[in-house]
């Protein structure tokens, strides 16, 4: 968005309209404004001088803040009995990730009789880069995903949703982290992972969620998730992978209440080469937070079973 | 009594007690969290073939002997064995499982107890309310009026059950709930493998049956309203000395264990004996479905294995085949007296 160009006219529909223009264009005092009459010009001053005033107000309070609740990195973050990060809590991302990985405009829902609360939210990429890089012509499958997103998402039958999905569901899930063990538990699908940290060898399945060894390196929990099979999504736009799949997810403590995310997905069947997607986690923090249970199967039968139903009697 | 019946029948009794003292004492040497404590982080199992409710057959018995543990271990065992089958009948069919995917144990409780339940000291599950019997029979007589048309399946539990649609199928044919992990968590025929996560603030049980997770908060956050229903309850806990007590509300009354309903309040009670036992005690309250309050109690004991992933209602095409056949019978019935 660029303002610099436009001139600013006294009869802009709002007084905030003047002054957030004028405090993102500094060079509106210097061209395509001659025109403009000697008193505009005096009031454009003052809401200048007066935006300059504010700006400079508003940075301080954001540095007194900054300072007092968001120290440098990894000074303030909870910490375990044995030094590191202490990641216990219930985190959700907040983007629209699930809706598409890659950029996305606002869209109509799969069934636009439900309304405005179905509509595909916009998003803006997660993916580093921008774009997912798929094989030549492996795209097609998203394609094809997408037209039959409404009955074929993994995630509309309520199956557990695999990794990295579950982490960006706009669904909260929870880290338990004792002493010797972590588990995560999300809400969608009562899915469930242990992250192993000493290593318990290869997995002798492959399964929905993976299997989980992680490490830290520092404050980043790393988690090295492998034996996926090749029945789920990374979104609802049909993002696609094979049982080949390998993820690298790292959480970093960037704050006492957000993480850092990132995750570097690699397929040699579906994708020309590994790439990452990153996004801050939240903690909940309103008070009595908690994970209720979310049982979705039961919500999930019609689409899998209504065809299977009594038809009733004519 | 006799000198003789007096050792049949007391010093048993005595034997189990003295056996479960002494784990008592032993407790002292259990791990502890870094907030003192017992720290009961692991992978654990309730697998055994004690049974809920003490058999007619050892009536006014609590404890075996160890040879009659042995006996009743044998006995049980050939019994249950999946293996035996004769071609030919209903069984061969539909109880498709042979003996290699059934895990229900094969030994009882360490304690030699007769039977889980503790009290009443019969061992025996109270009475239903005459009113929660009749809620009961209205359910099963209206599942019997609908069997009289053609499309009734057969349940799990062997009985006839109508299949117009999934709602009409139990719980566990739907991958919903399984009383494994209850609560209570009650052992069954497979998977009676658990992990604890253990927090200063919360624990996490995960059930590996259909890998279902408790979500056990130790604070005083208020309970959720009445009106908000869990298939697992809201569950809240604290410490009573070495003993985790879990208090679990606001069930929804359609997993009716033993017939209990929703004002079911469980009260459980997690007491770690050694380094490898945990004694889990259970009392059901529940007013409106049983005479009186009940009590249970069985050891989870440590194992070394993991937990794996029981993706049940990703695979669930049991369902699929219930509800066609009931489809097929239909179709078949219709064409009968087409004809």
């Amino acid at each position: 968005m660029s303002y610099s160009n436009d001139c600013p006219t006294p009869s802009a529909t709002s007084p905030w309209q003047h002054l957030t223009d004028a405090a993102m264009s500094p060079r509106l005092q210097t061209s395509g404004c001659e025109s403009f009459s000697q008193s505009g010009r005096f009031a454009l001053k003052m809401v200048w001088m007066t935006s300059r005033l504010c700006s400079i107000l508003v940075a301080g309070a954001f540095a007194y803040f900054a300072i007092a609740t968001v120290p440098a990195h990894g000074q303030s973050v909870p910490r375990a009995a044995d030094g590191k990060p202490d990641l216990n809590g219930i985190w959700q991302a907040m983007n629209a990730a699930d809706w598409s990985l890659e950029a996305h405009a606002a869209g109509p829902g799969t069934t636009p009789v439900l309304g405005a609360l179905y509509a595909t939210p916009p998003g803006q990429s997660v993916v580093e880069g921008g774009e997912i890089p798929y094989l030549p012509g492996a795209r097609a499958k998203q394609q094809q995903n997408f037209a039959k997103r409404q009955t074929d998402d993994p995630a509309a039958k309520c199956f557990m949703p695999g990794v990295p999905r579950a982490t960006y569901m706009p669904y909260p899930f929870q880290i338990v982290q004792s002493a010797h063990s972590m588990m995560f538990i999300y809400q969608f699908a009562d899915a469930v992972r242990t992250i192993y940290l000493k290593d318990p060898g290869p997995a002798p399945v492959d399964s929905w969620m993976g299997w989980s060894v992680g490490h830290w390196e520092g404050d980043t929990l790393v988690i090295d998730v492998t034996s996926f099979n090749d029945q789920t999504w990374f979104d609802r736009a049909g993002d696609y992978h094979s049982d080949a799949l390998h993820v690298v997810e790292r959480f970093t403590p960037r704050s006492p209440d957000t993480l850092l995310y990132e995750a570097t997905i690699e397929d040699k069947n579906v994708f020309s080469r590994p790439w990452k997607i990153s996004m801050p986690l939240y903690r909940h923090v309103e008070k009595d937070a908690r994970l209720l249970e979310f049982k979705c199967i039961e919500f999930s039968e019609e689409l899998l079973y209504g065809h299977l139903r009594k038809k009733s009697a004519p | 009594m006799s000198h003789r019946s007096f050792i049949r029948r007391v010093a048993p009794a005595l034997a189990g007690l003295f056996c479960f003292s002494l784990a008592a004492s032993a407790q002292t040497g259990v791990p502890r969290t870094g907030d003192g404590h017992p720290d009961m982080d692991g992978t654990w199992t309730n697998v055994t073939i004690t049974p809920l409710e003490r058999p007619k057959e050892f009536a006014n018995k609590e404890f075996f002997t160890p040879a009659e543990a042995l006996v009743y271990e044998k006995e049980t065992r050939t019994k249950r064995n999946r293996d035996q089958r004769q071609r030919g009948t209903v069984a061969d069919v539909t109880n498709a499982y042979n003996d290699f995917w059934w895990d229900s144990g094969t030994k009882v409780v360490k304690t030699l107890r007769t039977s889980m339940v503790i009290d009443p000291p019969d061992g025996r599950i109270p009475a239903l309310t005459p009113e929660r019997l009749k809620q009961l029979q209205v359910r099963v007589d209206a599942v019997k009026a609908r069997c009289a048309q053609p499309g009734c399946e057969e349940e799990n539990s062997g009985l006839l059950g109508p299949a117009d649609g999934p709602e009409d199928r139990p719980l566990m044919e739907r991958c919903i709930h399984f009383g494994t992990i209850g609560p209570p968590m009650m052992p069954s025929a497979y998977n009676n493998n658990f992990q604890i996560v253990q927090t200063p603030g919360f624990v996490a049980i995960e059930g590996e049956m259909v890998h279902d997770t408790r979500r056990i908060l130790l604070d005083s956050s208020p309970r959720l309203p009445a009106s908000v229903r869990q298939w697992k309850g809201d569950s809240r806990a604290h410490w009573e000395d070495d003993t985790l007590v879990i208090d679990t509300t606001n069930f929804t009354g359609e997993t009716r264990f033993r017939g209990s309903d929703e004002n079911l309040h469980l009260t459980e009670r997690l007491t770690m004996v050694d380094k490898d036992t945990i004694m889990y005690r259970f009392t059901v309250d529940d007013p409106t479905a049983f005479v009186r309050p009940w009590t249970a109690e069985y050891p989870l004991l440590r194992q070394d294995g993991l937990l794996y992933e029981y993706a049940c209602h990703e695979g669930n095409s049991g369902l699929v085949g219930i509800l066609k056949a009931a489809r097929s019978d239909e179709a078949k019935a219709a064409k009968a007296t087409s004809k």
